[in-house]
């Protein structure tokens, strides 16, 4: 259970640019279900992903994850809970040129300190759900964009995280591929992960899987659609 | 380290010529401590062994040589043990164009007639034992000399271009007129004694200079402190060049690498890991190159004479002496190189690293 309390989010408080890019935003998300956050470009959608995901910290306001309270951590505290607790799909890709398939989705685990012999055995299981397993030694340049959009999910669940956050993740994929990306997360939210995807794709927040819908605009809940 | 070690691969081309160029000014750098280190340890081991004073007789402020009742007047100094003349010069060899050093040692074995040789003598002249050797003497005539033997190459650093004789062959070759010596050597009963004596031998003979062992020691030292100088000079352009071209690399993150610090920090990792990362990524290359570089000055030092630049560091006279000298690793000499060279870059790398680990976490989010 992951619970926002009057959180505010300000970048550049003080100066000419002072931006409010959350204003006040309190809601709670209920685990293993999936939950959209749409709204237009600037809306704040991708602030709150970044700070439910321990990325940044809020100017006001409270997080809870777990009914601990994350706010107030030190960073590297923080850091542990990203690492753990969440797993990213970001709307780039962003995986690591050069390096491998498999090399790429053992990242989040190396800080963890596992014996590298385990974490490869266990790499390449996740691998093989998303029926990849046949391209761990492959560069990532070399794959197309539907493989390179599985190889970010297996990465993002590499540490088996409780929740996956996904920003803008079909932004540059087709029809066919986004459809078969929101059959991976119905997948995971069948094994009981809880969900947070950033969209304002129809696609995404259209989709069946989907059980709850925050309407974003100008840094504020405009509205809210439970569906399940 | 499994991590740094792909990541390093990724960028082949540039971390290969970082380690080949780095790896190359260490073997440089280790190259030239470790020959004149060397040559200063053989030279002194050899030196330990020379009198503890020389006394030559100076006019005009030249050498000139010294008379026989010299010899008289410096036993007489209280403290000194033994006084004795010595003959030495130096013989220039048109055919080759070298000099060698003339010496009678104390006891000539092999007596009128006869030579022993240095290596660099005997090979300049493909001269073994039983061989003739022609030399010129004073008065323009030949007198063609028998090797009885050739000096041990354990010696041939200070001994290489020596010729040994006895000393009316010296006396004749040379013109010297009896009675007279090149230099003299006295021996001490109390080393602590030395500044006095000297004091009193300038004071008897004001016509001479004492020369203390410390003091040739000194010479030498710097002699080849100095020539190891004029090759830290001559390397010190390619090592500048190897700074700018490391501290670029170090501290010249491209936007490719603070992307994927981005996004190590968005997926978990914290700015000690990034941190660790990139110290193990320095470490690989400096390290490696360390100890590729120092093995390779080691073989190129003492497995092959240092082929590179031994003709400066080495030679006193004409005749290079071809030695191989004794491997010899000193812990200090292998800090002193690792903290010249692995220390610095070492430093280099890690603010740029620092700085490039503290990238927000959430930047991979605005990629």
């Amino acid at each position: 259970m992951i619970e926002l309390s009057a959180v505010t989010k300000v970048y550049n408080a003080g100066k000419q640019n002072e931006l409010a890019a959350l204003r006040n935003i309190s809601m709670s998300i209920d685990p293993g279900r999936v939950t959209v956050l749409k709204g237009p470009s600037g809306s704040g959608k991708t602030t709150l992903l970044s700070i439910i995901g321990c990325m940044i910290r809020p100017t006001a306001g409270r997080v809870m994850v777990n009914g601990k309270e994350i706010t107030s951590l030190p960073e590297r505290f923080l850091t542990g809970t990203r690492r753990m607790t969440f797993g990213f799909v970001f709307q780039q890709i962003n995986l690591i040129k050069g390096l491998s398939v498999i090399e790429n989705v053992m990242l989040p685990a190396y800080p963890c300190g596992e014996p590298y012999g385990t974490m490869k055995r266990r790499t390449l299981k996740i691998l093989d759900i998303f029926r990849i397993g046949d391209k761990a030694a492959s560069k990532i340049e070399w794959l197309s964009g539907g493989e390179a959009q599985r190889v970010s999910i297996a990465r993002a669940l590499m540490n088996d995280p409780e929740v996956i956050i996904a920003d803008e993740p079909t932004a540059h994929l087709d029809t066919k591929l986004s459809a078969e990306f929101m059959d991976i997360l119905g997948a995971l939210k069948g094994r009981g992960k809880t969900v947070l995807i950033a969209s304002h794709d129809p696609i995404v927040y259209e989709c069946k899987i989907v059980d709850r819908v925050v309407e974003m605009r100008d840094g504020t809940i405009k509205g809210l659609e439970n569906r399940a | 380290m499994d991590f740094a070690f792909n990541s390093l691969l990724r960028r082949k081309g540039k971390n290969s010529a970082l380690f080949v160029v780095y790896a190359g000014i260490i073997f440089l750098v280790s190259s030239i401590v470790f020959s004149s280190e060397s040559i200063k340890r053989e030279s002194r081991i050899l030196l330990e062994n020379s009198p503890e004073i020389v006394v030559q007789r100076t006019i005009a402020g030249r050498h000139d040589l010294i008379p026989e009742q010299y010899i008289e007047q410096l036993k007489s100094i209280r403290g000194v043990q033994e006084a004795k003349g010595r003959l030495w010069g130096y013989y220039f060899e048109p055919g080759v164009q070298a000099n060698y050093t003339l010496v009678v040692p104390d006891e000539f074995l092999y007596g009128p007639g006869y030579i022993v040789i240095g290596n660099g003598v005997s090979k300049t002249f493909l001269a073994g034992k039983g061989d003739l050797l022609p030399f010129k003497t004073s008065d323009g005539s030949y007198a063609s000399l028998e090797v009885a033997d050739i000096l041990s190459p354990d010696s041939e650093i200070v001994a290489s271009d020596l010729v040994l004789l006895s000393e009316s062959d010296f006396r004749e070759m040379t013109g010297m007129q009896k009675g007279f010596y090149t230099d003299m050597i006295l021996k001490v009963r109390n080393i602590k004694e030395l500044p006095t004596i000297t004091d009193k031998i300038r004071r008897i003979l004001p016509d001479t200079r004492p020369i203390t062992r410390e003091e040739i020691m000194r010479t030498y030292e710097a002699i080849f402190d100095w020539r190891g100088g004029i090759l830290l000079a001559v390397i010190s352009g390619a090592a500048f060049a190897f700074m700018i071209f490391a501290w670029d690399k170090a501290t010249g993150l491209s936007s490719e690498e603070k992307k994927e610090i981005g996004i190590l920090k968005g997926i978990g990792w914290d700015t000690s890991d990034v941190l660790f990362m990139k110290t193990w990524e320095g470490l690989i290359i400096s390290l490696s190159a360390f100890f590729l570089g120092v093995f390779f000055a080691y073989i190129h030092i003492y497995f092959t004479s240092a082929l590179l630049f031994m003709p400066v560091l080495k030679g006193w006279s004409v005749l290079y002496p071809e030695f191989r000298l004794v491997p010899f690793l000193d812990m200090f000499q292998i800090a002193t190189i690792y903290f010249l060279t692995v220390a610095p870059y070492t430093v280099a790398t890690i603010i740029p690293s620092w700085r490039a680990a503290t990238i927000d976490p959430d930047s991979v989010m605005r990629l």
